[in-house]
């Protein structure tokens, strides 16, 4: 298996303070989550805990109302959030590739317009990252032609064909079927290994455990506990904490 | 008998047909065709303009646009044409410098249909996945580019349908510029048939004029369902291998049971 060369700029990213609301709906309240550079860090709690919306904060696809995102110890807050958002990549639970183009063209598109690559340049790119989910037979298709966990291998070259510092994962395999849970969850394992930075909203106990540096609960907009994965699976501190993992353990 | 008779003279009558016939195909099928080519594009863009703006976050442009359409919607047809050509002729002449009714005819039609199409737009462009916009805006597209490239294609494909169905609903508009006085040579096909039934008393050169509708209609109708099948499935993609064979017999395609509308699995607080 080829290595792919997104690790190397691999920086660390921190949300200090974040507050969020819609309106009335105060979701996230004071949020502190620091993800060293190299390092995969799990978030885990109930639905509606604030995690995806915690993730979607930390690219500025959701603004915070306080608080503020900082990439490689500097706040991006000031930032054009376009440009900042091209550092950080993002894959989602329902893989969001675009229906209206092959394969290819989803993962050359990024960097044709925004990286400015020629065709020929931005194929090649796109293959080789394709070829490392193990999908470049597919890259003429359409993305309605592939399976579930084919579409979010896609989706993951589509961000790592960015090259990003840091990668995002927000529930990447809960819309998939069981048994194609595993082929995803072996790819973000092995970019993890190489050093890419990674939060991963997420509800596979077992990656957690064994693939995060760091794993942290979060529980009405607040994160309640945050440790080594032994410390949080093994020795959870907080009521809250312990009934969650009763329930989904 | 005699009455069938008549009546099929009155619609049916060769002579009068033989001599319909060539006008109505070197000159006003492709008048019509004219007239609704150009002001299908203009209405198309303009209409692609008017869903933006109907969307936008600031009242200075959705309010505009909405009262647009309501009354360009609200008002018939061909009122706006006699509005446009007995009241704005001389403002016409001077705008496109010539006295030919076109410009001021592809006008109206495009204002009309513009403000259909900006609704058909509309709908489908707030109908793709809020998740469209959410990854395009994750590898770092403006909000704008996001619209351009990845969310009025897909709008637009999905309302494919309703929007062909409105351009042929313009190529039947079409015949209402007849109103703003047209020169022998300027005649579309309706105008060409009712001159040559008013003057012969015969009715045949309307069945011919139904007709060459129907010659343009039809074919499009079947057109854009091959269109839109296309777009649904894009190219034929024609692969030697296998194209599953790479991936193993579990990874079969199951599509038809991935969720695309956001809503969160409700159980899943119980995946472990």
């Amino acid at each position: 298996m080829t290595t792919i060369q997104t690790a190397t700029a691999a920086v660390g990213i921190e949300a200090r303070g974040i507050h969020l609301s819609y309106g009335s709906n105060h979701v996230l309240r004071g949020v502190e989550l620091d993800v060293e550079q190299g390092t995969t860090a799990c978030i885990i709690g109930p639905s509606g805990s604030g995690k995806s919306t915690l993730l979607r904060t930390m690219n500025r696809l959701a603004e915070p109302d306080a608080g503020e995102i900082l990439l490689d110890g500097r706040s991006v807050m000031g930032d054009d959030p376009n440009v900042f958002r091209q550092r950080v990549g993002m894959v989602f639970q329902h893989f969001n590739l675009f229906p209206h183009m092959t394969v290819l063209q989803n993962v050359t598109f990024g960097l044709r317009r925004l990286r400015r690559m020629g065709r020929e340049e931005a194929e090649a790119e796109a293959m080789q990252q394709l070829a490392h989910v193990g999908l470049a037979a597919k890259a003429p298709f359409r993305p309605s032609a592939l399976s579930g966990g084919q579409q979010q291998r896609v989706a993951l070259a589509r961000a790592l064909a960015m090259r990003p510092q840091v990668m995002l994962f927000d529930e990447v395999t809960s819309a998939l079927d069981p048994e194609l849970v595993k082929g995803i969850l072996r790819l973000m394992a092995e970019l993890s290994s190489e050093g890419m930075t990674m939060v991963v909203v997420t509800h596979e106990m077992g990656f957690a455990r064994n693939v995060a540096d760091q794993v942290t609960f979060m529980d009405a907009g607040v994160v309640v506990e945050t440790g080594a994965p032994e410390r949080i699976f093994d020795d959870p501190q907080s009521a809250r904490l312990r009934r969650f993992l009763d329930q989904v353990l | 008998m005699e009455i069938l008779s008549r009546l099929f003279q009155n619609f049916f009558n060769w002579e009068y047909i033989a001599q319909v016939l060539p006008v109505m195909l070197t000159a006003g099928i492709w008048n019509t065709l004219f007239l609704t080519a150009v002001s299908g594009v203009l209405a198309v863009v303009l209409g692609v303009l008017l869903a933006v703006m109907g969307m936008s976050h600031s009242r200075w442009l959705r309010w505009p646009a909405r009262i647009y359409t309501d009354v360009l919607r609200g008002i018939p047809a061909i009122l706006l044409i006699v509005i446009m050509g007995q009241g704005l002729f001389w403002l016409a002449r001077d705008v496109f410098g010539t006295t030919s009714p076109y410009p001021l005819g592809i006008t109206a039609l495009t204002l009309i249909t513009a403000a259909y199409l900006g609704e058909i737009f509309r709908s489908g462009i707030q109908s793709v996945d809020v998740g469209q916009s959410d990854a395009a805006r994750a590898l770092g597209f403006s909000s704008g580019s996001t619209m351009l490239f990845v969310i009025i294609p897909q709008g637009i494909r999905r309302v494919l349908p309703a929007t062909m169905n409105q351009l042929i609903q313009l190529i039947k508009l079409s015949s209402l510029v007849f109103y703003l006085g047209l020169q022998a040579d300027q005649r579309e096909i309706f105008r060409i048939a009712q001159d040559f039934a008013s003057m012969s008393g015969n009715q045949s050169a309307l069945t011919v004029a139904a007709v060459c509708y129907l010659i343009i209609t039809v074919p499009l109708t079947h057109l854009v369902n091959f269109i839109d099948q296309r777009l649904r499935d894009g190219k034929r993609v024609v692969v030697q291998d296998d194209p599953l064979a790479e991936t193993g017999a579990l990874d079969q395609p199951t599509s038809t049971t991935t969720p695309t509308t956001g809503v969160k699995p409700a159980a899943k607080e119980t995946v472990s």
